[in-house]
């Protein structure tokens, strides 16, 4: 495949004090955010935070509450077909389709964006081609409804991704993925980002997989952005971000801190020779998560939730 | 490329590919073979007897009712029953997604649920034809008036069975708010028996609905004119059929677009979602 043109610098979705209520419950209570073209953003946060409504909002299949939403540079909610033919949408399929086979669907599906293909972006993708791509050539041809939860999904993928989308959005993409799906599924979301320019946006319980997938995590919780950075930036706005565990003879000790170095130079010029094990652990950003959301719950700066880790 | 021809060429092949599939599962082949035996057997065992005091048979009088019958019932439980449940199992959410999926998802339903007819009405001719004597008593010009009759009635018909699939809440309600309402109409329209065995006030709802008018059509086309004295009016009214059933279609034409948009503009992968969870929790 072909390199695409280079992005535009119009960041591709732009939120501005996004607010969604229902009934008297307020799920989104202002969020910003923006995701630049050619960019792997991951929306983070607890169930319950309104993960799943803000992507719906974007994708246009929920009308906000009040705020600005601007994605591809138009509002989602009133935006046309040529607009839905720019966007790719992954869906928890169920049992739709069941007689249906991989190939006759995405066949069928794909012809939609025949009339929306140009020169420099053809659309859409050879169906033969997409279907090697996600792993899915041995069972093209087998019917929908005999497939595996795992199968399924990644024909979900493929369905979401067969018009050639500039942006696309994925809402828990690999639930209940064996492990080996899980990582041809990642190096599918790096070839799309790399290959294709494609823009994306995508939720996750998975944090080791937000950390391998994204450029930038956003974490929502309580209806608004809490954080927004890349892994490493997040790691360093929680204090104490480190933790130091060693031994003096028989006694071991555990101490958190923000500077590694000295910290581990005071140990040596006190201790010397007597220390016996050192480890120094960098916070995961499953501790930074929690940390930040624990912030966010609290309302106060709160202490790292270093996880226990044994190797 | 036009973008909209292009979606109702792919709405044509959906349907086309979806009618095939059916054909194939022992599911929609028992339907039909439950549908030709039921009515065969119904036949069979009235075919000496004759309607009061005409000379009609039973099985010349009912035959074009049924084949009415059938056409309505199948056209209106038909798309409301796949409309309720391709909502909620994301069939419908999937079209929404794609550029003018819409557009080519309803025209699939139209084209498979019209050559869903064929198959049916097949089952229940066929037989008939080589089992009794005298049913079609005009030749060409009676298939002619069956083709017209057949064309109108889907026409007033299957915008219904999708205005319910749009409105229904969830697919076990179809059953209430789409099949309930359809048998009691079907009850009243003379299916096998002359509408005025009936009161005089139901006959004037009867003549209401399109399925009335569809079997007097089908009346018209296979049975003598001597016959149309057994009829309303002692007349096969065939400019009244005409104008009702195009009444209903024009309807029908005009609310069905607006009834789908607000559906789909409802459909979202959460409200998926929640109709799976109650699913799951029915089957629990």
């Amino acid at each position: 495949m072909p390199r695409s043109a280079p992005p535009s610098d119009d960041p591709v979705i732009e939120v501005r004090d996004l607010r969604m209520t229902y009934g008297t419950t307020e799920v989104l209570t202002g969020v910003d955010l923006t995701v630049d073209a050619g960019e792997v953003v991951c929306l983070l946060g607890p169930n319950g935070a309104g993960k799943t409504t803000t992507i719906e909002i974007l994708e246009g299949f929920r009308l906000p509450s009040a705020g600005e939403v601007r994605v591809l540079g138009e509002d989602p909610a009133h935006a046309g077909d040529a607009w839905r033919a720019r966007v790719g949408v992954v869906l928890q399929s169920w049992r739709d389709h069941a007689r249906w086979t991989p190939r006759r669907l995405l066949d069928q599906l794909g012809g939609y964006y025949a009339a929306y293909g140009t020169p420099e972006r053809p659309r859409p993708y050879a169906v033969d081609w997409l279907l090697e791509v996600v792993g899915m050539a041995e069972f093209a041809d087998r019917k929908i409804g005999t497939l595996s939860g795992g199968q399924r999904r990644r024909l979900d993928v493929a369905v979401g991704i067969i018009g050639r989308p500039e942006l696309l959005f994925l809402d828990e993409p690999t639930a209940g993925f064996d492990p080996q799906a899980r990582r041809d599924f990642h190096d599918l979301v790096h070839r799309l980002s790399d290959l294709e320019g494609t823009s994306i946006l995508l939720t996750t319980h998975d944090l080791d997989e937000a950390e391998k997938l994204a450029d930038r995590i956003l974490i929502l919780a309580d209806g608004r952005i809490v954080a927004d950075g890349s892994p490493d930036a997040l790691a360093r706005q929680v204090a104490g971000t480190s933790e130091v565990r060693w031994a003096c003879g028989r006694e071991r000790y555990v101490h958190g801190t923000d500077d590694v170095v000295a910290f581990v130079r005071g140990l040596f010029e006190q201790h010397g020779d007597e220390l016996t094990d050192l480890e120094v652990r960098h916070a995961s950003l499953e501790d930074t998560y929690l940390a930040m959301v624990q912030r966010s719950e609290t309302g106060a700066p709160a202490a790292p939730a270093l996880v226990e880790v044994t190797r | 490329m036009n973008a909209t021809r292009n979606a109702l060429a792919l709405g044509v092949r959906r349907g086309w590919t979806e009618f095939l599939l059916s054909l194939r599962s022992p599911q929609d082949q028992g339907f039909y073979l439950f549908m030709g035996l039921g009515t065969l057997l119904y036949l069979w065992f009235n075919r000496d007897e004759q309607i009061d005091g005409t000379g009609i048979s039973v099985v010349a009088y009912s035959l074009p009712g049924i084949l009415a019958a059938l056409l309505a019932f199948g056209v209106v439980i038909g798309p409301a029953f796949s409309l309720a449940m391709e909502r909620e199992d994301g069939t419908l959410l999937r079209h929404k997604a794609v550029p003018h999926g819409m557009q080519g998802y309803v025209t699939g339903q139209v084209v498979l649920h019209s050559l869903g007819l064929v198959p049916l009405l097949l089952v229940i001719l066929v037989p008939s034809f080589l089992l009794f004597d005298g049913v079609m008593d005009r030749g060409a010009a009676g298939w002619l008036t069956v083709t017209w009759v057949v064309v109108l009635g889907l026409l007033a018909t299957l915008p219904l069975g999708m205005v319910i699939g749009s409105l229904v809440p969830s697919t076990q309600k179809v059953t209430t708010w789409g099949m309930l309402p359809v048998i009691v109409v079907t009850a009243i329209s003379g299916v096998f028996f002359p509408v005025q065995a009936l009161w005089g006030w139901v006959q004037a709802v009867a003549q209401v609905f399109p399925t009335y008018w569809i079997g007097l059509g089908m009346r018209s086309a296979f049975l003598p004119d001597a016959a149309a004295a057994v009829e309303l009016g002692d007349s096969w009214r065939t400019g009244t059929t005409v104008l009702v059933l195009a009444a209903w279609a024009v309807a029908g034409l005009l609310l069905t677009p607006r009834v789908l948009r607000r559906m789909a503009r409802r459909q979202s992968g959460s409200s998926v979602a929640a109709a799976r969870d109650q699913a799951a929790q029915w089957v629990r």
